[in-house]
């Protein structure tokens, strides 16, 4: 038992593992932290910043803290959904991302958090930077004006044979996404598909099946983001 | 140099233009233009998006029929996926394209006729403008605006159930359809509670059309003769001659009714029509080729197809259809002011095709998509409720759109419409000593009858944004008036 500790999520008190991450121990307990680069099985990297929580006083990502007995966390605040809501905005304005056009729209992670954020229009510039689209693959497309570069298609989809599909380079706000042309040539349409479901936007797409979910059946058309974890607390 | 008048913005059509007007010293018409100022770019900004998109992408051209431009753009793409030129399509895929057209024609009419025109007909053009709008229809016919507002709410419905929502929904994809009807939504609309049911439409669409046949009668001379004037006529029409707003052939008619286009594949547009550009407008000149750009221009919407096709193919409104082919005597009908007429008509046919549809089995079960060999270019034609709209793209062996070039229904009617102001000016303006605001609602009126999309809705209540100055012939300001 002495593996086992309590901590608190907004005055709620939880049981903790030992080694467990906060976001591990909030989503256990039917407790939604947002995350955008985070990604089941891949290791964290706590790039986004979204996952970002109060941890007695101190501002932390849920993704890569590790809880420790008597922590204190504020997580579901009017301070830290603004500060979340402002790391939104900033990739909303970095981009391109026009939703009323995208195929994603309905499926996309950064635009059902910003519903849920309650975010009306960015506060900032938009940089309406030039970016280009990579369609020369057969069954994959790279829209760039999409991608918020958290490489969670770098770090989580392999070939068949263990090969890596993407690649990145640059750092910070110029890292640029990668598709291996060779390899590409010769996915499946099960690892392309595995390809865009990892993006948690519209940047990687399948060719030719745009639209193809009639809407109403989409992800987030009928739940926001976060309500799968949120059910567990109900049952 | 004499007066210039201004009228700017137009009201109670769909968009942004104005009315230039110039008079003599005497105040004699020398000419007038109507100028579409607005400049919105999507040939260009779809360049270099994967052609799976435009069908979404491109209907944002507009708020009021995004179905048309959906639909249009969607029978190019499935050209691109070898989906067949119109009629390749699977009949689930093709039966619940026609069902959201027709619902979308349906809506898209009802408010055009009832919302925008009404207020002129039954206030009078130079009625008072504080009263002559869908407010003063409201309070003094309430019945009539509550059959709009029910009508066109039934419309979008449609609408929803076929495109995923009411206003720029995903349902038409490369090649067909992405849902079926489900027996809920069928029975909603087939049999749903009054009003919202497939019979309700029907009758109140006669009853417009009534109310429409009852004022002609009274107002003969205003419906028959206000902005009437020869043109030619183009639309598509079906195969064997019947009224398709989905689908068929171009033919184009003269002034006497002779065809001089001949049923041409929509694919072959290109070789037939051309546009013109003038500086003094957004919107280009579309003619036909082999009459070049001062003889070419024509008209097209309701009546347009009213005098291309032979017959409808829905029993209540071929009725309707012959009393109007009847009225002059099977010849083309010229009047700008039958387009209403025309419209009401097409109402009724959408409205009867939609229980068609509703009733059919196939919008519940069957394959949804097809597909072919690819090719890289695709033309798209259909009938939009205010006319001919044509969508043409090509596209790179990745995917991407290089090419767009949209003919949108309203352009068509650029030079008729130019044709109705001039004719709505002599009539009304010229050699008037004092300008009224009903002589300006008049020149607006010539323009409303084509129900002109010129890109989103807009109307006049409260202050109306209507300013006319008039200038002397040293161009010093004489008088101003502003609805208000």
């Amino acid at each position: 038992m002495k593996d086992k500790f309590k901590i608190t999520i907004d005055g709620v008190e939880l049981t903790a593992n030992q080694g467990e991450t906060i976001l591990k121990v909030a989503s256990d307990n039917g407790i939604y932290i947002p995350v955008l680069c985070a990604y089941e099985g891949l290791k964290p990297q706590a790039s986004c910043r979204v996952c970002s929580v109060k941890v007695n006083g101190r501002t932390m990502t849920a993704c890569t803290t590790t809880a420790s007995p008597g922590m204190k966390i504020e997580n579901d605040t009017p301070e830290i959904n603004e500060l979340r809501k402002i790391i939104v905005e900033t990739m909303f304005v970095a981009g391109n991302h026009f939703c009323p056009t995208c195929e994603k729209s309905g499926d996309c992670e950064l635009q059902a958090l910003a519903y849920r954020l309650k975010m009306d229009v960015p506060r900032f510039p938009y940089s309406f930077s030039n970016k280009e689209i990579d369609a020369s693959n057969p069954k994959l497309m790279i829209d760039h004006n999409r991608c918020i570069k958290c490489k969670r298609c770098a770090r989580g989809i392999k070939t068949e044979d263990g090969k890596d599909l993407f690649a990145f380079k640059n750092r910070g706000d110029r890292i640029l996404i990668s598709i291996d042309k060779e390899l590409a040539k010769n996915i499946s349409d099960k690892k392309a598909q595995e390809a865009m479901d990892i993006c948690p936007v519209g940047a990687i797409l399948r060719k030719e099946r745009g639209f193809i979910n009639p809407i109403g059946t989409r992800k987030y058309d009928n739940n926001p983001i976060g309500n799968n974890i949120e059910k567990l607390k109900e049952i | 140099m004499g007066k210039k008048i201004t009228i700017e913005p137009v009201t109670r059509v769909e968009g942004h233009g104005k009315v230039t007007i110039h008079l003599d010293n005497d105040n004699n018409f020398e000419r007038s233009r109507l100028h579409i100022v607005e400049f919105r770019g999507f040939e260009k900004f779809i360049q270099g998006r994967p052609y799976w998109e435009a069908p979404v992408t491109v209907q944002r051209l507009c708020g009021i029929c995004p179905v048309s431009h959906h639909l249009a753009a969607a029978k190019a793409m499935d050209v691109i996926v070898g989906a067949g030129t119109g009629d390749g399509l699977t009949p689930t895929g093709e039966k619940m394209r026609r069902l959201m057209h027709y619902g979308q024609v349906f809506q898209s009419h009802v408010l055009h006729f009832f919302h925008l025109a009404s207020p002129d007909l039954l206030f009078g053009i130079d009625g008072d403008p504080a009263i002559r709008n869908v407010i003063g229809i409201a309070k003094m016919h309430k019945d009539l605006a509550v059959q709009a507002v029910m009508m066109r709410k039934y419309g979008q419905e449609i609408i929803k159930v076929t495109a995923g929502k009411k206003i720029h929904g995903t349902g038409a994809i490369p090649g067909g359809i992405n849902k079926h009807l489900s027996l809920k939504e069928k029975m909603s609309l087939l049999d749903g509670k009054d009003p919202m049911n497939a019979d309700k439409m029907i009758e109140w669409s006669l009853g417009g059309l009534e109310f429409f046949k009852n004022f002609h009668k009274a107002n003969k001379d205003l419906i028959d003769n206000f902005a009437a004037f020869p043109s030619k006529h183009l639309s598509l029409v079906r195969k064997d001659g019947a009224l398709d707003l989905y689908h068929g052939v171009i033919r184009a008619i003269d002034a006497d009714g002779k065809k001089i286009l001949n049923d041409v594949d929509s694919q072959d547009y290109l070789e037939h029509i051309a546009e013109e550009v003038k500086s003094w407008s957004y919107m280009k000149f579309p003619y036909l080729r082999k009459y070049g750009p001062k003889d070419g221009w024509y008209r097209v919407g309701p009546l347009s197809r009213m005098n291309t096709a032979e017959f409808i193919p829905s029993p209540l409104a071929q009725k309707e259809f012959e009393i109007f082919k009847a009225y002059t005597n099977g010849k083309p009908n010229h009047s700008s002011m039958h387009y209403h007429w025309a419209r009401l008509i097409e109402i009724l046919h959408c409205a009867e095709m939609m229980k068609d549809l509703l009733n059919d089995p196939d919008l519940m079960e069957g394959e949804l998509v097809t597909k072919g060999t690819k090719s890289y270019e695709g033309v798209g034609l259909l009938e939009a409720p205010r006319g001919t709209l044509f969508h043409h793209y090509r596209i790179n062996k990745d995917d991407q759109i290089t090419m767009a070039n949209l003919i949108v229904s309203t352009t068509n009617n650029n030079m008729p419409m130019n044709l109705a102001v001039e004719s709505a000016t002599k009539q009304f303006i010229s050699g008037q000593d004092k300008i009224t605001e009903g002589m300006l609602n008049a020149v607006e009126v010539s323009i409303r009858a084509y129900d002109p999309c010129l890109s989103c809705a807009t109307h006049a209540i409260g202050k109306l944004p209507l300013q006319v100055k008039l200038y002397d012939s040293k161009n010093n300001l004489i008088d101003k008036r502003t609805k208000d």
